[in-house]
């Protein structure tokens, strides 16, 4: 062996120029990770700060104060809020899994691209829309209604659980469902008794992130659910209370203690985003594992 | 009537083809294959040696333009074990796929010719496909229990949901068990999730839901491939004992497996029917050239 065979080998000068910018962009990307992160260290810490002194239980059992009063709480809106949601979730979730079913089961390819994209579009219309959309439908000409604002809350939440239940159906094995066949087993009781369960971790997660995503939302409730009487209401076709839009005016009024409140409204709605976001994610883990057995 | 029996004449969509109570049957508004089925039925369970035997007429399948099955015939008695054997892609499995019509659910393809079922055309028109399927089960290469299930609710999906009593659920559960050679290692886990068992369990299991349904042909396609030697030689032992059963027909690359268990082999080579007889002729001394090199492993 030579030594021009082994002259390939040798450093040509570049080599530290090569470890220097490899460690910079290591640098840069890891700094690039870290303010991400703490983008939302910072909000949820923030939120949490200046929210929990107002964080009480008395804050959480007790409906808003009359105008000019203080010492309410937000029961109402919590209320007003599961149930504007939870009308919008039992609207969006069944549509949105039958939708997924329709395109990954039935429909032919011609048809489940074009019935995707629409979904796709309809997940970026920006909310407003949606709401003054609802509300030329619903309220004009009416009054402002808790069922109006589900409405307009289900339309966002539409694509988000067909297109997750739909990504979580094309993940059921194709062996399942032969299997299934072979056994002289009709088609809609295999998509029922055999792919649905399969996918269910999946498709429960799609459920959950969409309700995380609209509980928060809130110009449609300011178009269409912002106008609400005293009290713990429940009566779906009024005007209920809701976290957003007490957020909205709380942090509005004049007064510092509102402010506050505000915070701590805050506070319980990113609480409850941030568990069902873990809770879903369970669930997908668990789906996952189940289907790659 | 047995449950063969009557799942058969289920399987013709006309209404009532018992001879006995339906004149019109034997003219010409019938398939004249049902009423032999029909009249022999209502005497009494028929000896088992006379059903399931499979005949293929002219059978050609088709992936779009693709000729992957041409023209084959082909028969598969009773109480036997028929392996298929040829190299990658010469069709075989395609051509058991037609026995079942598994074939044409996929996209683009499509079957010509006729299987015959104890003389019941399955590609007649009026026949029911998915009660071809209950006749006529398959077992797959990679074993594929449902995962949301438990054991025993695995081996009577067949059952379970195509609409079966309760009570007879239960014991034709147990007995596909114990047919499947599975019923001591699972007595005691019967509701334990279907996938938590070993990969020569799992197979096992797919072969008990196969059989809880009672199909009369039992189409095995490649069964024993993800397995190993242990597992394969326990599934080589209890296909003796289910040829009685039922008529076997197992595709293998395997061609140690085929002269172990099979009593007829065929093969195939391009998509056509090199040749066919007895494994021992078969193996030892072919008619055909092509078999006599693919044997000695020449090619494949």
């Amino acid at each position: 062996m030579s030594a021009n065979q082994h002259s390939l080998l040798l450093d040509r000068g570049n080599l530290r120029r090569r470890k220097r910018f490899n460690r910079a962009v290591e640098a840069t990307s890891t700094v690039a990770t870290v303010l991400a992160v703490a983008v939302l260290a910072i909000v949820v810490g923030s939120v949490l700060l200046k929210g929990v002194g107002a964080l009480s239980w008395h804050f959480l059992t007790t409906p808003t104060a009359l105008f000019g009063e203080s010492g309410g709480g937000i029961s109402n809106a919590i209320v007003g809020s599961a149930i504007i949601v939870g009308i919008a979730a039992a609207m969006a979730i069944p549509i949105g899994v039958l939708v997924a079913i329709y395109t990954t089961e039935f429909a032919s390819p011609r048809i489940a691209h074009p019935v995707r994209f629409a979904l796709d579009i309809l997940n970026g219309v920006p909310t407003i829309i949606t709401g003054i959309f609802v509300f030329g439908l619903l309220v004009e000409g009416n009054k402002q209604s808790a069922f109006a604002a589900s409405v307009a809350l289900a339309i966002v939440m539409l694509p988000i659980v067909a297109r997750t239940a739909q990504e979580v159906l094309t993940l059921v094995p194709g062996s399942l469902k032969e299997a299934a066949k072979a056994l002289g087993i009709a088609r809609w009781r295999t998509t029922v008794r055999i792919t649905i369960p399969t996918a269910a971790g999946g498709l429960i997660t799609g459920a959950l992130l969409a309700v995380a995503r609209v509980a928060g939302e809130t110009a449609p409730l300011i178009l269409l659910s912002s106008i609400f009487g005293q009290g713990v209401l429940t009566k779906p076709g009024e005007a209920l209370a809701s976290i957003p839009i007490f957020i909205f005016q709380a942090s509005e009024s004049p007064k510092p203690e509102a402010h506050t409140e505000a915070w701590a409204a805050a506070l319980v709605l990113i609480a409850f985003v941030l568990v069902l976001n873990i809770v879903a994610r369970a669930f997908y883990a668990r789906s996952r594992k189940r289907m790659g057995a | 009537m047995d449950a063969r029996d009557s799942r058969r004449n289920q399987a013709m969509t006309e209404p009532n083809p018992d001879p006995q109570t339906n004149p019109q049957i034997g003219s010409e508004t019938a398939g004249p294959t049902i009423s032999v089925a029909a009249a022999e039925s209502g005497r009494g369970r028929r000896p088992r040696a006379a059903t399931g035997t499979v005949e293929l007429q002219g059978l050609s399948a088709y992936y779009g333009s693709n000729h992957a099955v041409r023209g084959v015939d082909l028969s598969f008695d009773a109480e036997e074990v028929t392996a298929i054997i040829g190299p990658s892609g010469c069709g075989k499995s395609t051509m058991v796929r037609c026995i079942n019509r598994m074939h044409e659910e996929v996209e683009g393809a499509r079957a010509e010719g006729k299987v015959l079922l104890d003389g019941l055309d399955l590609y007649d028109p009026r026949i029911d496909i998915v009660a071809v399927r209950r006749a006529v089960g398959m077992v797959f290469q990679k074993p594929n229990p449902f995962p949301t299930m438990s054991v025993f609710d695995n081996v009577v999906s067949g059952l379970r949901l195509t609409g079966a009593a309760r009570g007879e659920m239960d014991d034709r559960g147990r007995e596909a068990l114990v047919g499947a050679g599975l019923w001591d290692e699972v007595k005691d886990r019967l509701k334990s999730p279907g996938v938590g068992l070993s990969g020569g369990q799992q197979q096992r299991l797919c072969i008990a839901r196969a059989l809880a349904v009672e199909p009369e042909v039992l189409l095995m396609d490649e069964p024993c491939s993800a397995l190993d030697p242990v597992a394969t030689l326990k599934i080589e032992e209890l296909i003796g004992e289910l040829k009685e059963r039922v008529t076997i027909v197992i595709v293998t690359h395997n061609m140690q497996q085929a002269a172990r268990v099979a009593d007829t082999t065929v093969f195939m080579l391009g998509g056509a029917l090199v040749e066919v007889g007895p494994t021992d002729k078969l193996f030892t001394t072919p008619d055909d050239e092509r078999t006599e090199q693919y044997v000695t492993g020449k090619f494949g």
